[in-house]
């Protein structure tokens, strides 16, 4: 009788509790949409497509997946790196490309006489950045230009160029001390 | 009690650091002016906010009191020309910061004569007039908080609610500066004309000068204005001698025992803090007309002959104030501005007189830290002490020195006023304010980096959402003609396509014999 009722009750504890933990796999559940919004969250954002992935979503889309390795952000850089792998639990890597540190800050100009007016870097810019029509002089607009090249392979007059940001609100930085120049 | 006055629980804020003064080497002998200069320097980003545009050309003729470069947009920060004159040039000049080798600056070249433009006429019936009135004066006459933070002060008035509390900080906190001292010794009925402006502007019935107990004869001469002014909305609190009591946090904390939130303003809790300076140049720019173009500056330190208080004008290189001060007796001094503790290593003495300018600092380059005795931090903990934001330090310098720059926001970096008082008490000389200063500015560099990179993922994404939208609306229309090709080419479609011409045939038909019929 007393071995009865002890199944009897283990058997409904195991049920309740199967029942909890089933409610929570549900409710509590992990999209993969979430994660790949947290990675996209921390990558740049340039659009530039050099991790081989048509921009940040989808290359976030496959670090999500596992396809991809989180090293093959150049723009993010070493700082990028370390970000994913805090967020996915991995082991920082080295980078996959060779990186100019200094190429975050430029954005793409038209030489305007040169411009032939064939809209091909308009097709190009993956965030609408070139404003222009056939046979009309395009224009980047500097404050959406994200710096990612790609409107530099089509164009068949070669008249865009790359220069360094100038941005009115970033202050002045201050140094890092290795040396003190603190005072007193 | 009146209902409208803020309580007063003069007590004191956590940390802090009872410092030796060094002031009476600047407030033994009055005020002096220094001599009209040859050419002003006029720096185009010496408010907070971007920098002004110049609003005049290389040879206009201007006359003193000109407006020669504004924000757009914002009248609060406009630059006025010190003196009359020619715009000579824009040059690139040694900058007063630490962060930039060099700036641009408007070089104003004087004519000797020292005509003022009278753009603006004096309101001597303030009184009376429309408070709205008062801080567009304030807010057209240039005037920034003369404190140090130069943020706009009619921006500031503006943004206040009625029934503020105006509380005008007097407590000079920082050692060898005693530009507040002098000027509260000496133009006591200015600041408290400039106080009662300022209670109109603001609406407030409620003003609190606060000063620290060790300046006597500031307070007898404060104390003395304020009964000549008969106004009972003024009200003078000695306050404890620490430092940094002149910090608007600490300064609020220590008179009313509140505390400002963390990220917020002194607005939060009812409050506007303004320096006494600023007050007299509130009071000059109302009765007189005059925007700011001139402050009092200290200029002192071991290494000068005759140290005092100067009234300089805005643009003068500071070998102009080095010589007023009887020049230097140790060519190997450095130039400081500002105090000890908080002050900004200048790089040579062609640098112009800022709006902050405070005080010029010479120092012996011996009382001075080369940074070649640090040690490892040994977790102390004393700069936890005494670190008036009640922050701890030694935590955020262990994260910033691993660049690790959110936990150090966690930590409460960006609550750091840069005080200084961790530096002077670590026992292993860690420049920790240094770190902290540039852990700040890269957190800020991370947050616009963080903006850019939203405002291009919603392009992005917005691009997306079209081109599929686009495609979409391809496909839709080629699947509508491929259907009704379909439609045609089978058989019920074609007998039906038949039916249809032959009745369109015949009403052709039709149409044709009935005017055939009518001829």
């Amino acid at each position: 009788m007393e071995g009865i009722t002890a199944i009897v009750a283990l058997g409904i504890l195991a049920a309740a509790l199967g029942l909890v933990l089933g409610i929570a796999a549900r409710s509590i559940q992990v999209e993969g949409d979430e994660v790949e919004e947290e990675i996209d969250a921390l990558l740049p954002q340039t659009q530039c497509a050099q991790c081989g992935y048509p921009g940040c979503r989808p290359y976030a889309k496959a670090i999500a997946a596992g396809e991809a390795d989180i090293n093959l952000c150049a723009p993010g850089g070493d700082a990028a790196i370390r970000a994913l792998a805090d967020l996915l639990g991995r082991e920082v890597k080295p980078m996959a490309h060779d990186v100019d540190p200094e190429e975050n800050t430029i954005v793409a100009v038209v030489d305007e006489p040169r411009c032939i007016g064939c809209t091909l870097c308009i097709q190009a810019c993956p965030v609408d950045a070139i404003i222009g029509a056939p046979r009309q002089m395009h224009t980047v607009i500097a404050t959406e230009c994200t710096g990612c090249k790609l409107c530099l392979p089509p164009c068949p007059v070669d008249c865009i160029d790359l220069t360094p940001v100038a941005d009115a609100n970033s202050k002045p930085q201050w140094t890092r001390p290795d040396v003190a120049t603190s005072t007193i | 009690m009146n209902s409208t006055r803020i309580a007063v629980t003069p007590g004191r804020f956590h940390g802090g650091l009872k410092l030796d003064g060094h002031r009476k080497l600047a407030t033994g002998k009055p005020i002096a002016s220094l001599p009209l200069s040859e050419r002003y320097y006029l720096w185009l980003e010496q408010h907070h906010g971007p920098a002004a545009l110049p609003c005049v050309a290389v040879g206009d003729r201007i006359l003193g009191g000109q407006i020669v470069a504004a924000q757009e947009g914002r009248p609060g920060t406009a630059i006025h020309s010190p003196t009359s004159g020619i715009v000579a040039d824009f040059q690139d000049l040694p900058a007063p910061t630490a962060q930039m080798s060099s700036a641009h600056m408007l070089v104003i070249e004087s004519d000797g004569e020292d005509r003022a433009c009278h753009e603006f006429g004096a309101i001597t019936d303030w009184e009376n007039a429309a408070p709205e009135s008062l801080t567009e004066r304030i807010a057209q006459s240039g005037i920034v908080g003369l404190g140090g933070a130069v943020f706009a002060t009619g921006a500031k008035i503006g943004r206040a609610a009625a029934n503020v509390t105006l509380i005008l900080n007097g407590a000079e906190c920082e050692p060898y500066i005693s530009c507040d001292d002098g000027l509260m010794r000496e133009r006591a009925d200015s600041i408290i004309t400039g106080a009662r402006i300022l209670l109109r502007a603001l609406g407030s019935k409620d003003c609190l000068v606060a000063i620290e107990r060790d300046k006597p004869e500031a307070i007898a001469a404060m104390e003395t204005a304020i009964r000549d002014a008969g106004d009972e909305r003024l009200r003078l609190e000695r306050i404890f001698s620490l430092y940094p009591a002149g910090g608007e946090r600490q300064l609020i904390e220590a008179l009313t025992g509140r505390q400002v939130p963390r990220g917020g303003l002194p607005q939060d809790i009812g409050l506007v803090c303004l320096n006494v300076g600023t007050a007299a140049a509130v009071g000059r720019a109302v009765c007189r007309g005059q925007p700011l173009t001139s402050r009092i500056t200290t200029v002192t330190g071991p290494a000068l002959v005759a140290p005092g208080n100067f009234d300089v004008r805005i643009g003068t290189p500071i070998r102009e104030l080095v010589a007023a001060a009887g020049g230097c007796n140790d060519p190997s001094a450095r130039l400081i501005m500002g105090g000890p503790m908080m002050g900004v290593p200048l790089q040579d003495d062609r640098v112009p007189v800022v709006k902050a300018m405070n005080c010029l600092l010479v120092l012996p380059a011996n009382e001075l830290s080369d940074g070649q005795n640090q040690r490892p931090c040994i977790r102390c903990g004393d700069c936890a002490e005494v670190c008036p934001a009640r922050l701890l330090p030694q935590q955020m310098y262990w994260e910033l020195r691993d660049e690790r720059f959110e936990p150090a926001r966690e930590f409460g970096l960006d609550a750091c006023i840069e005080c200084g008082c961790c530096d002077v008490v670590c026992p292993s000389h860690l420049p920790l304010t240094q770190y902290f200063r540039w852990g700040k500015s890269q957190l800020h560099k991370q947050f616009i980096e963080h903006e850019r990179a939203e405002h291009a993922r919603q392009r992005f994404e917005a691009r997306n959402a079209r081109l599929e939208k686009q495609k979409a609306e391809r496909q839709a229309r080629l699947a509508a003609k491929r259907e009704a090709l379909e439609k045609a080419r089978s058989d019920s479609g074609r007998r039906a396509a038949i039916d249809e011409i032959m009745a369109r045939k015949k009403r052709a038909a039709d149409e044709n014999n009935e005017p055939g019929q009518s001829e």
